[in-house]
């Protein structure tokens, strides 16, 4: 057998590690998105390792030591209007206000994910029944719908947990049941089909994959958002409850003080505004290198 | 289990050297048009419409048409990517329209297809070897056998696998990616190859290569090539007979040089005509065939062909022409009132 | 007859972007007025690249571009935006493989030829409507003055090309581009578009380059041809001589892997390897790794372009 074809030795072929790998270094070209990556890191370790790094109790009410300004000796950020240091009060909040931001996002990727490529995949009066009745949420602007859900339910933090999951789904599936109708169409997918292989089994091994890059993208964009609606619900009242720390029940707590130390009262606020603004930043660095790559 | 040695083994032949390996009937295939919910019309684009053919064991059946002839929704039926409306298909034997499930699955080893568009039938997040190794392992071979079975096959289509196995599609040229295609069907050991219009998207030297590995491999592997295209030259090439379709009917079909260099039907004849000339001092001085292939929703009664054939008559507009043979010989069919007068 | 219509001097294109790549690599050809030339080469030969250089169509940002391009006595290369937007359209305009993609999808054909019109010449609109018509009746598009209403996705492939035509030609320019404007269309229609080419070009006495992968289309439409590979011009010369007598090495092979039924049966003669990587390009010719007739001098040092006769080539080693 002649080997007619003579391949030229390709100079410099990295041994291609896969995709991600590849996002991965692209993404050390993003400054912005590596700065915003380390922001986000030193508030998750805040918030994870608070009991043994923050200064004091966040319960430990103190009626004398009200509304001490910002670095007050022993108080760095100063005291809430009960007393309580804010430092902690704030490294504690990060845990509550990070896990309402990330895991309502995060269930809402799996069951999304899911609901969109069997919606994708199969498409016709299966695609329709759930995609229309998805719409019936969707037509709803997220707040509302967060607050009538949550107000359903009732307040606590599992309750707005859920309320915030079953806000995102219809927006996951929108993404995802696009994203896997436009696939399915490729050759390779009726190649796969060719091969005898199950529905389920395609879906796994050649769609999945596909679905996944498009879909992570959308998702991360919608921490901050997550993150936001979640302290609006506290604000509201219908997510944690005092004395519990969470940076969007702390700005309801707080509203009093505002006359007279507004940048104590502006503090939770402030942590608010650049979390949600560096998940932002790296979820549009994640998108560009993605997009490149391409 | 399937090896991966030298001994190409296929699926046995069960019905014997005389029996054809596809054979077709009637097949038919309507397509709704959407018009909105509320018209009354009923639309149908008639993309296959009453086609019978077959290819015997060992051959290459060639199928030339324009865009809308419906060769490329035939090369689907025969691959069960859709499902026909009506009609019959016959595997060395035995039915196979009726086939669902596991006898389905069984019989999809036995047929496989390489699309036009090199990039669109790789999955982008699967490695070349991991792409051919995907089909043996549906079938019950063990991933590792899987493997070397792919480097194999990657080695054949002239690829080395030292440097292509662990690459992705996007790392490869046109030329390579369409050899990779070439190979993953040949995983599955299959008796007939559905080509849609494989080496179109190529430059004409690789096209030449490709070409030559096809031709090799239906030698030693005992392929039978259903091999569809616009090319008209490398259809003559490749092909041992060649099937003519228009608007979702077969019009000719014949062993391969009687079709080109006797033509019966109009229709064949004007597609003939319409190849570039290469000789600069006969330049072609009027186009064949008017206007645009037609769209086959509706299609007009009689021939087909009537709005744009230079020797329409009365009778083509009234009677549909049947398929029959030309002069004595049974192997050239065409459907066309006029072919018999014209030929002897 | 005098100086050429087009004149195109050492032209080098690169590319310093996302994808590095030395698409041109010293380009020099002449167009005289009137004459069709083809550009005939494979993926990454840089006949495109040739064409959008013309035109100034790549962003200034990663193309470094040297050389000189002169049409009709205007020097391409140095021009401000101003005199670009007056010369692309009405000196030189261009038709493109897909012809969806000269045309936007909200508006009528008729409209936009007659938008093209308005902008390069001095009419009011009843005026420019009526040339508009005029010009889609030459290009044979059955039922103009309907069609003049139409959305491109209301045409047919063919009808678009040739609408597409229309909009190219509507202005009366000098020099025609026509990149693989055939390729994607069938036979039956590739042959008539092929001849109205023909046709609209003896009558205007336009200049047409030609871009295609197809030696017959190459043949039907041009008087030259210019083989061009890994962004050079490897041969050139008048249709006959090409097809007849090709003196590169590259050129001949690109006509011996001409499927053809004659050869049935035995395998097709194929140019062992495949193109270079346009961002590694090897010392010396760009073909000899590929080539049957390579010598060490090959190797080492780039052929110069030398004119025998009517033809022109760049080898060490040519047929004879």
């Amino acid at each position: 057998m002649m080997k007619d074809n003579i391949d030229h030795p390709q100079p410099q072929y990295q041994k291609t590690k896969g995709y991600w790998h590849a996002v991965l270094r692209q993404l050390k070209n993003e400054p912005l998105a590596i700065i915003s990556a380390g922001i986000l890191l030193v508030l998750i370790i805040a918030a994870l390792f608070a009991p043994w790094l923050a200064p004091a109790d966040p319960f430990k009410a103190s009626m004398l030591k009200r509304l001490m300004p910002i670095g007050s000796p022993g108080n760095l950020l100063g005291t809430d209007e009960l007393g309580r240091d804010m430092l902690t009060r704030l490294m504690y909040g990060g845990r509550l206000s990070l896990i309402m931001g990330i895991v309502p996002v995060f269930s809402a990727f799996c069951i999304g994910t899911t609901l969109g490529l069997i919606a994708g995949y199969l498409g016709g009066r299966v695609n329709m029944v759930i995609m229309r009745i998805l719409d019936i949420f969707y037509a709803f602007p997220s707040v509302l719908l967060a607050v009538a859900i949550s107000g359903a339910l009732g307040p606590g933090l599992s309750n707005s947990l859920i309320a915030l999951t079953l806000v995102f789904v219809p927006q996951i599936v929108r993404v995802a049941e696009s994203v896997t109708t436009q696939v399915r169409q490729l050759d390779y997918i009726e190649a796969a089909r060719m091969s005898g292989s199950s529905n389920l089994s395609i879906i796994r091994v050649h769609i999945l994959a596909n679905v996944l890059g498009p879909v992570f993208v959308y998702a991360t964009g919608l921490l901050s958002v997550s993150m936001i609606l979640a302290s609006g619900l506290s604000f509201l009242g219908l997510g944690v409850k005092p004395p519990e720390p969470e940076w969007g029940l702390m700005l309801n707590t707080l509203r009093s003080a505002i006359y007279n130390k507004p940048y104590i009262a502006a503090l939770p606020g402030g942590f608010i505004f650049i979390t949600s603004i560096a998940f932002n930043l790296l979820a549009d660095g994640i998108r560009s290198a993605m997009d490149i790559k391409k | 289990m399937m090896e991966h040695t030298n001994t190409f083994l296929n699926s046995e032949d069960r019905g014997g050297p005389a029996q054809p390996l596809l054979l077709v009937k009637d097949l038919k295939k309507y397509f709704p048009v959407r018009n909105g919910l509320f018209s009354r019309e009923k639309k149908f684009v008639h993309a296959v419409d009453n086609v019978s053919f077959s290819v015997a064991k060992g051959k290459t059946l060639g199928i030339v048409g324009e865009s809308g002839c419906g060769k490329s929704t035939t090369a689907k039926l025969i691959a069960r990517l859709i499902n026909p409306d009506s009609g019959k298909m016959v595997f060395d034997g035995d039915g196979v329209v009726e086939y669902g499930g596991i006898a389905l699955k069984d019989f999809r080893k036995n047929l496989q297809m390489v699309f036009q568009d090199s990039f669109a039938s790789l999955n982008p997040r699967l490695t070349i070897e991991q792409t051919i190794a995907y089909g043996p392992t549906v079938h019950g071979v063990s991933k590792l056998d899987a493997s070397k079975q792919a480097k194999d096959l990657l080695e054949r289509v002239g690829l080395e696998p030292e440097q292509f196995a662990n690459r992705y599609p996007h790392e490869l040229s046109g030329g390579q990616r369409q050899r990779v295609n070439i190979a993953r069907a040949l995983a599955y050991q299959p008796r007939l190859i559905i080509l849609d219009e494989a080496v179109a998207a190529l430059d004409k030297s690789v096209q030449a290569q490709v070409l030559n590995l096809l031709q090799e491999l239906k030698r030693e592997r005992q392929l039978t090539y259903l091999f569809i295209s616009h090319d008209l030259h490398v259809v003559h090439y490749m092909s041992d007979e060649v099937m003519v379709m228009y608007l979702g009917q077969v019009v000719e079909k014949g062993p391969v040089d009687l079709i080109f260099n006797n033509p019966a039907h109009p229709y064949t004849k004007a597609l003939l005509s319409a190849i570039p000339s290469m000789d600069p001092g006969k330049k072609t001085l009027k186009p064949p065939l008017e206007g645009d292939p037609p769209n086959p929703i509706n299609p007009p009664s009689g021939c087909r062909f009537q709005d744009r054939c230079p020797v329409v008559k009365e009778l083509c507009r009234n009677a549909t022409p049947e398929l029959k043979g030309v002069g004595d010989t049974s192997d050239h069919i065409v459907a066309c009132h006029l072919a018999e007068e014209r030929h002897i | 007859m005098s100086r050429p219509l087009l004149q195109v001097t050492d032209l080098r294109v690169e590319f310093t972007g996302q994808r590095k790549a030395q698409a041109l690599n010293g380009v020099s050809f002449e167009v005289a007025a009137g004459e069709v030339l083809t550009l005939l080469g494979e993926s990454g030969s840089g006949k495109s690249v040739t064409l959008r250089t013309l035109l100034r169509l790549h962003p200034e940002k990663n193309t470094k571009i040297s050389g000189q391009i002169t049409v009709d006595g205007h020097d391409v290369l140095s021009m401000s935006s101003k005199q670009l937007n007056q010369y692309r359209g009405r000196t030189t305009s261009m038709i493109f493989q897909e012809p969806g993609l000269a045309f936007d999808p909200v508006y009528t054909i008729g409209q936009q030829i007659t938008e093209a019109l308005l902008t390069h010449e001095q009419l009011d609109a009843n005026e420019a409507k009526s040339r508009a018509l005029q010009i889609l009746e030459r290009v044979q598009i059955p039922q103009a003055r309907r069609r003049m209403d139409s959305y491109p996705h209301e045409l047919s492939g063919g009808m678009r090309q040739r609408a597409m035509i229309a909009l190219a030609l509507v202005c009366k320019p000098k020099l025609l581009l026509a990149d693989e404007p055939t390729t994607a269309l069938d036979a039956s229609v590739q042959i008539q578009i092929l001849l109205l080419l023909r046709e609209l070009q003896k009558e205007t006495g336009m200049s047409v380059i030609f871009v295609t992968h197809d030696i017959g289309a190459a043949v039907e439409v041009s008087d030259r041809i210019a083989v061009m590979y890994a962004g050079r011009i490897v041969e050139a010369g008048t249709v006959g001589d090409i097809v007849s007598n090709p003196r590169h090495p590259y050129t001949k092979g690109l006509l011996a892997s001409i499927v053809s039924h004659e050869n049935k049966g035995t395998p097709l003669v194929t140019i062992a390897g495949s193109p270079p990587d346009l961002a590694h390009l090897p010392p010396g010719c760009s073909f000899a790794p590929r080539c049957v007739r390579a010598q060490i001098k090959c190797l080492q040092k780039q052929p110069e372009f030398e004119t025998v006769a009517s033809t022109s080539y760049a080898c060490w080693n040519p047929e004879q």
